[in-house]
């Protein structure tokens, strides 16, 4: 097992660029979980770690060495596809042998890793099977098995429930999440469901557009986005957004909106123009009989222990998200504010989150 | 309303009728190939006689002289003879002749064998490596390139057939194995080209990805995980390219003529006496029909799913 480094990394097909100068440190036994909407670069990353790719430009180290221009079968890693991509033609323990075969594993020690790996992933009983006809979550278990029998630096794994159905795919996290405790194996995640994301993952890399956003633990990503695409992509639903029209100065606590002075943490940067956004998540918002921000009720959803109710205001529509017990009739008039100071100020020109006293 | 009748399913009786015309469409494809079969298994005297003889009875007459090369002899000279050996010598004595040699037909099938064999195989493995380029990696101009290579199927070869008359002369490609496997190569290698790379598309890159990651070199990977998975497109491609150059006649007749003539120029000219020799040619067209059929029959099953490929989204 090793630490994952990439240095300044970058890739293009043509005119197109799919990663952009990205720099990443993946520490030894960590599980780490590549975010990101389709096309944002995170699938080509994760490739040019594994070799399926070769960089256009930066460095790859696995461990100690730098392996951006080896070969696949040089880097010692193992990955996991989102089709599996098993050996159609070779039976269960022939798909789990056939990495060691390749590597040349005595007979041995080959029927003793398959053995332990297939027990480990409980397939010992389906070992003389046929791929065809296992079940995806069994596949599934297969692909990770024929990863694991190599005891490999890294495992990669390219939205490796993708396929599953709902059912399987929860199930399927739990048993990754126990196993990568099991074995402390540095593993590098790709998906686009945060949900998986954040209960998989140590850290979490959010990508858009080729850029990696904001590498931290789950936590942080989903309290202190540094972006604002990470704060609206991370969450369900994303932080609510309000323009200001207004610059932020060093050590401001109150903001205007709708002629209401609005508290805020303490500012401690100034914003670079006069156009920034207020934001702050639905479940930080409350309904209020008096002093809040004026709005008719638009929608209202159920989510069984919660209630997500869209607000219209003339800032925009709010989505404030309540107990279940909150009862309000569409079109009604009703007043929100913040329920706690967990506010972020997103600076319109960056895009990105201004320092305050909530966000140190 | 009649419910129990579906809309998605044929009834009973259109499939009777689809049945009936596909029978009465076979027996009426396979009167010439009967007829053909039937000749070759008559005698040189019923092949000709009128009105046609459809019950005869059957004589290996026209293999014997397929052959072989005879010669008239007088009566004396044949009575001077030993007692022939053989049923065919007896055979061939009974028309007042002698076996003078073996005829040119065994050197002639076997050209056919060679240059069949040879160009399916070139086209085949030249076409399943360029589809692969085609179908996974980033090839400078790919589309222009494709269309090139579909477009010299459009006019037919024949059209470049004097350029490449006074080619292979000059190479000294006239009249030789090596040129006409050449020539059926590159004749049928746009066709394998463009059906393979159908079939490689539809194979997943993870899995030669998967194992290249497990210690494949890409060329490996090839070989031992894409290949297989696209036998089928393989099989049919064969198949198609097998069919054209065994049958091909143009550019035989045109460029060989005695190291590499094939079967079919050679075939219409099997001449007896006094005329062509029809149960010979029978035969002739008979044994070069075999090899076709039984490679056919071989990879029937991957050429269904092979003609009907990509005709359904799955």
């Amino acid at each position: 097992m090793s630490q994952i480094k990439i240095v300044n990394l970058q890739k293009s097909f043509g005119d197109f660029t799919a990663v952009k100068n990205s720099n990443l440190k993946i520490n030894d036994k960590e599980f780490f979980v590549l975010l990101g909407p389709s096309g944002c670069g995170k699938t080509t990353t994760l490739r040019m770690i594994a070799g399926l790719e070769l960089p256009t430009s930066g460095e790859i180290y696995l461990g100690e060495e730098e392996v951006g221009m080896l070969r696949a079968s040089e880097r010692d890693i193992a990955f996991v596809f989102q089709l599996f991509a098993l050996y159609p033609h070779m039976n269960v323990r022939n798909n789990l042998s056939f990495p060691l075969k390749m590597q040349g594993f005595s007979k041995s020690e080959i029927k003793e890793r398959v053995g332990e790996a297939s027990k480990l992933l409980r397939i010992d009983h389906i070992l003389n099977s046929n791929i065809s006809s296992l079940s995806g979550g069994d596949r599934q278990r297969v692909a990770l098995g024929r990863a694991l029998v190599r005891r490999p630096k890294a495992f990669l794994m390219d939205e490796p429930l993708g396929t599953l159905d709902a059912e399987f795919r929860e199930l399927m996290c739990l048993e990754l999440k126990k196993l990568h405790i099991d074995i402390g194996a540095t593993t590098v995640y790709v998906t686009h469901d945060q949900l998986e994301a954040m209960s998989l993952a140590d850290r979490i890399a959010v990508m858009d557009g080729g850029e990696i956003l904001q590498a931290d633990e789950p936590n942080i990503i989903y309290n202190k986005p540094k972006t604002k695409f990470v704060a609206s992509f991370i969450g369900s639903p994303g932080m609510n957004f309000i323009d200001i029209d207004q610059g932020i100065s060093n050590e401001q606590s109150t903001i205007g909106i709708e002629g209401i002075n609005f508290n805020i943490p303490k500012q401690f940067e100034i914003s670079k123009g006069n156009k920034n956004f207020f934001g702050i998540r639905p479940e930080n918002l409350s309904l209020t009989d008096e002093g809040g921000l004026k709005g008719s009720v638009f929608g209202v959803e159920y989510l069984g222990s919660r209630k997500i109710i869209t607000v219209k205001t003339n800032v925009g529509e709010i989505k404030v998200k309540t107990d279940i017990s909150t009862n309000v009739k569409l079109n009604e008039n009703i007043q929100i504010k913040p329920s706690n100071d967990n506010i972020i100020i997103f600076d319109g020109e960056t895009d990105k989150s201004l320092n305050s006293e909530f966000m140190q | 309303m009649d419910t129990s009748r579906s809309y998605l399913e044929p009834s009973s009786f259109s499939k009777k009728i689809a049945a009936a015309i596909i029978i009465v469409y076979t027996v009426i494809t396979l009167i010439p190939i009967s007829w053909m079969v039937m000749t070759s298994f008559k005698n040189v005297d019923s092949a000709i006689s009128y009105p046609p003889e459809v019950l005869f009875e059957p004589s290996l007459e026209g293999y014997v002289n397929l052959f072989t090369n005879r010669s008239r002899q007088s009566v004396e000279y044949l009575d001077s003879l030993p007692a022939p050996e053989t049923w065919y010598e007896e055979l061939v004595r009974s028309r007042e002749m002698v076996i003078t040699g073996p005829s040119k037909f065994l050197g002639r099938y076997s050209n056919s064998m060679i240059i069949g064999f040879g160009s399916t195989f070139a086209s085949v493995f030249l076409g399943a490596l360029a589809a692969y380029a085609f179908s996974r990696f980033r090839v400078p101009l790919k589309d222009d390139l494709l269309f090139f290579i579909l477009s010299t199927r459009m006019f037919p070869p024949i059209a470049v057939a004097v350029p490449i008359f006074i080619m292979y002369r000059k190479l000294g490609l006239g009249d030789t194995h090596v040129g006409m496997i050449i020539l059926y190569t590159v004749v049928n290698l746009s066709l394998a080209v463009w059906l393979l790379k159908g079939f490689m598309d539809e194979i997943p890159k993870e899995y030669e990805e998967a194992a290249m990651i497990d210690g494949y070199t890409r060329l490996q990977a090839f070989f031992k995980v894409v290949l297989p998975q696209a036998m089928t497109g393989i099989a049919a491609t064969a198949i198609f390219c097998m069919i054209f150059s065994w049958n091909e006649y143009a550019f035989a007749v045109l460029l060989t003529q005695f190291n590499a003539q094939t079967a079919p120029p050679f075939i219409p000219t099997i001449i007896g006496e006094g005329g062509l020799d029809w149960p010979a040619i029978g035969a002739g067209t008979t044994l070069f029909l075999l090899p076709v059929m039984i490679f056919t029959i071989i990879l029937r099953k991957h050429l269904l799913r092979g003609i009907t490929f990509g005709a359904v989204r799955k």
